[in-house]
């Protein structure tokens, strides 16, 4: 016999789970009373947001379901905005939290809040516990769909009652639900079909998303690439998935998409997507997407085909596996015009920023990391400005190198999508790239890299103000800049606080120490690369504060609602 | 993609759902979450205990309801959602209306049940309740006719339907 609690910890253990992220509370006591004596490597957040996160880096640098533990009420609803970010993005994740003994629920008891009505919407699946024997089975159902699939997050509610039953119920094998049947071969007949649209075009373009990375399938969509001569644009979340440094890549597409991108899409007559859910900030005006293609989308989800943009080829399956019998049928082919065409936008603007520039621009700091890093290093980001930045000035040549929260845009994420990256690939440098803003939405996980010896570097572009917003206002607003000024002296006069504290708060250099890190602050452009150096060879967590020049804008930039033939291009 | 140039219909969507507490808040919570509104619905077990059918009637147009479709199946516990109106099915709807009836207008009442093969169930002393089973358009005409004696209040069960194949 065992309790549900143990039961809980067993299924873990079961599902190879050797790392988990979270912070005790009442009605998971039992369970921590369990985990003392359990071999995992438990990471002690400071808040349930940075245990979703960290999980979710966890999972998408090493491509095994990450998993937390969370308490009822305010530790479920905390754990909301990241198991929102996982599902948009389609990371496997299992998420445990308490809840209030049975008897008590819908009492409004304390620290009772309806779990798995709030997140239904935001979890792949969830379930709320009512018997001690279904627990083993539970869990274990949980990490298949978590992992299967499009992966998701999924998150199991446990009562405290049910924790404390005892109960004789084992599970063992491959759980089976009769309404869960993911698609993993391609319709055959399908594939000859894409096959000879390929083989037909005279202009192919390949998009190529975060179904490359999450099937393993980079390898055969390189290989498509070459044998075909097919250039590939891909995704925020599939950057690695095809080599940046590969002359056929077109780099990202969209709204903040290489001209190379936009145009061949805006030009191909055949668009295959691999494993890419056509989002808003992808596809630009709708109606005026890819207008004269035939478009093929390979996609796990039956549900993302034709959500969006209409679909001549579906081809529902796993990207791997639909690639690997895709190939063979592709004939070998020049596409000479098709490819000069290609080199000429990629000549002509190619990511680029003002080099004469002499304050720091975070453009060139994202190229520092490169140069000094070699390319070789996981890269975390926040949302904003930086994080289009990071897209475009450092090159990722290898999956599972760039995480980023794409979907949800969820700022905060960086820091601890670092640490969970970290605890699950130590011998990789794990640097996350943040803004001023998003870095103080979970600054307080800095902590957590500490007491665990995890020696990632967070560098902080900060130029002063939301720059995303700030450049949406700019562009869009008629420069009316509201409530985006993070520099205390330069705020609004409607935003002004008494000038007590003039500069800039909160100091990150001082916040970094008092977290136990080191800080460092460049304000010169020639000692960004020193300082990167410097902070990756003190083999503890370091905090880099570059301080940027306040106004710069991301280019080039297609303007929400336009079509992607439709760019701004900067003035660099 | 621009859904305003296509039309507007009735769509009966069945789902095949494992009986468990939660399914029916996470398919009307999927369907009202996206801004439809779900007319009618109707819920329960079929001849195997561990599986109830859900029968909705949605409107909206085609490209938004395979989109639903294809958001239900996607969903753990159900196991397959079909979009009736692609294929030929049969749909029934059961009502109870209460009826304002005098002494005199009691007769009268009680012949238009008859004409649509309804069953007066209860007889009050100023009002009446009939019962009326049939096909959605069947029943619409009905409620049309005994309107003018005062509909005092009506419960529906929401369509049900079924695939003729």
């Amino acid at each position: 016999m065992r309790t549900g609690a143990k039961c809980t910890i067993d299924a873990l253990k079961d599902a190879g789970v050797k790392t988990l992220f979270g912070l005790p509370g009442g009605t998971v006591l039992d369970l921590f009373d369990e985990l003392a004596r359990a071999p995992f490597e438990f990471f002690l957040v400071r808040h349930e947001q940075g245990a979703t996160h960290m999980a979710d880096g966890y999972a998408r640098a090493t491509g095994k379901p990450g998993c937390c533990i969370v308490t009822s009420g305010p530790g479920a609803t905390n754990a909301v905005t990241g198991l929102a970010t996982a599902n948009m993005d389609g990371i496997p994740m299992v998420c445990i939290s308490g809840q209030v003994p049975s008897h008590m629920i819908g009492n409004d008891a304390f620290q009772e809040a309806d779990t798995v009505g709030i997140t239904r919407a935001v979890t792949k699946h969830n379930y709320l516990v009512k018997n001690v024997d279904d627990l083993p089975r539970i869990i274990a159902e949980a990490f298949e769909i978590a992992t299967t699939g499009r992966p998701g997050p999924v998150l199991v509610d446990i009562p405290k009652d049910i924790q404390r039953q005892t109960t004789s119920a084992t599970f063992s094998g491959k759980p089976e639900r009769r309404g869960y049947k993911p698609v993993y071969e391609g319709n055959p007949r399908q594939i000859t079909k894409l096959a000879a649209a390929i083989n037909a075009a005279q202009r192919p373009v390949i998009l190529a998303g975060a179904g490359v990375i999450a099937g393993g399938a980079s390898a055969e969509l390189t290989a498509l690439a070459h044998k075909g001569n097919i250039p590939v644009t891909t995704t925020l979340l599939g950057l690695g998935g095809f080599p940046d440094t590969d002359p056929l890549a077109l780099r990202m597409p969209g709204m903040h998409g290489s001209v190379a991108a936009n145009r061949a899409i805006s030009t191909c007559d055949l668009l295959i997507s691999v494993g890419a859910r056509f989002d808003d900030r992808v596809t630009g005006k709708v109606s005026e997407f890819a207008p004269n293609a035939i478009i093929a989308h390979i996609d796990i989800d039956p549900s993302a085909i034709a959500k969006s943009v209409r679909v001549d080829i579906p081809v529902v399956g796993h990207a791997k596996l639909i690639l690997k019998e895709l190939i063979p049928q592709v004939e070998s082919a020049k596409r000479k015009e098709w490819l000069t065409q290609i080199q000429g936008w990629q000549k002509s603007a190619p990511f680029s920023y003002d080099t004469k520039e002499p304050r720091i621009l975070a453009q060139y700091a994202i190229e520092q990391i490169y140069e000094v890093t070699k390319g070789d290093a996981i890269i975390t980001t926040d949302v904003g400005q930086h994080q289009m930045w990071a897209a475009h000035f450092f090159k990722y040549t290898k999956p599972r190198s760039f995480i980023s929260s794409g979907g949800l845009g969820t700022m905060g994420f960086g820091l601890p999508a670092a640490i969970g990256a970290k605890a699950g690939c130590r011998n990789r440098n794990v640097i996350a790239i943040s803004g001023d803003g998003s870095i103080q939405m979970n600054f307080q996980e800095l902590v957590v890299a500490v007491e665990h010896d995890l020696p990632i570097v967070v560098v902080i572009m900060n130029n002063g103000y939301l720059g995303m917003v700030r450049q949406w206002q700019e562009m869009f607003y008629k420069k009316e800049y509201s409530a985006v000024r993070l520099d205390q002296d330069l705020r609004a006069r409607n935003e002004k606080i008494r000038e007590k504290h003039p500069g800039y708060l909160p100091d990150f250099v001082k916040m970094a120490e008092a977290h136990g890190a080191a800080g460092l602050r460049v304000t010169e452009k020639r000692d960004v690369a020193p300082a990167l150096r410097k902070a990756l060879a003190m083999k503890r967590p370091v905090v880099v504060e570059c301080i940027t020049k306040p106004d710069d804008n991301v280019y080039p930039m297609v303007p929400p609602g336009a079509s992607l033939s439709e760019m701004v291009q900067g003035l660099a | 993609m621009n859904s305003n140039n296509q039309s507007i219909r009735r769509h009966i969507i069945t789902a095949l759902v494992d009986n468990e507490p939660g399914v029916l808040a996470r398919v009307v919570g999927l369907i009202s979450g996206r801004g439809y509104n779900i007319e009618t619905l109707n819920v329960g077990p079929t001849q195997d205990p561990t599986i109830s059918r859900m029968t909705m009637q949605v409107p909206g147009d085609d490209r938004v309801l395979e989109q639903i479709t294809k958001q239900l199946n996607k969903q753990v516990d159900v196991i397959k959602v079909t979009d009736l109106t692609r294929e030929p099915f049969l749909n029934r709807e059961c009502i109870l209306v209460k009826v304002e009836a005098t002494r005199k207008s009691r007769s009268e009442i009680i012949e238009l049940a008859d004409v649509f093969g309804g069953k007066v169930v209860s007889i009050q002393n100023a009002s009446m309740v009939i019962q009326l089973v049939g096909e959605q358009q069947h029943v619409a005409d009905f409620m049309e006719l005994v309107k003018p004696f005062r509909i005092l209040d009506v419960s529906r069960s929401g369509v049900i339907a079924i695939g003729k194949e």
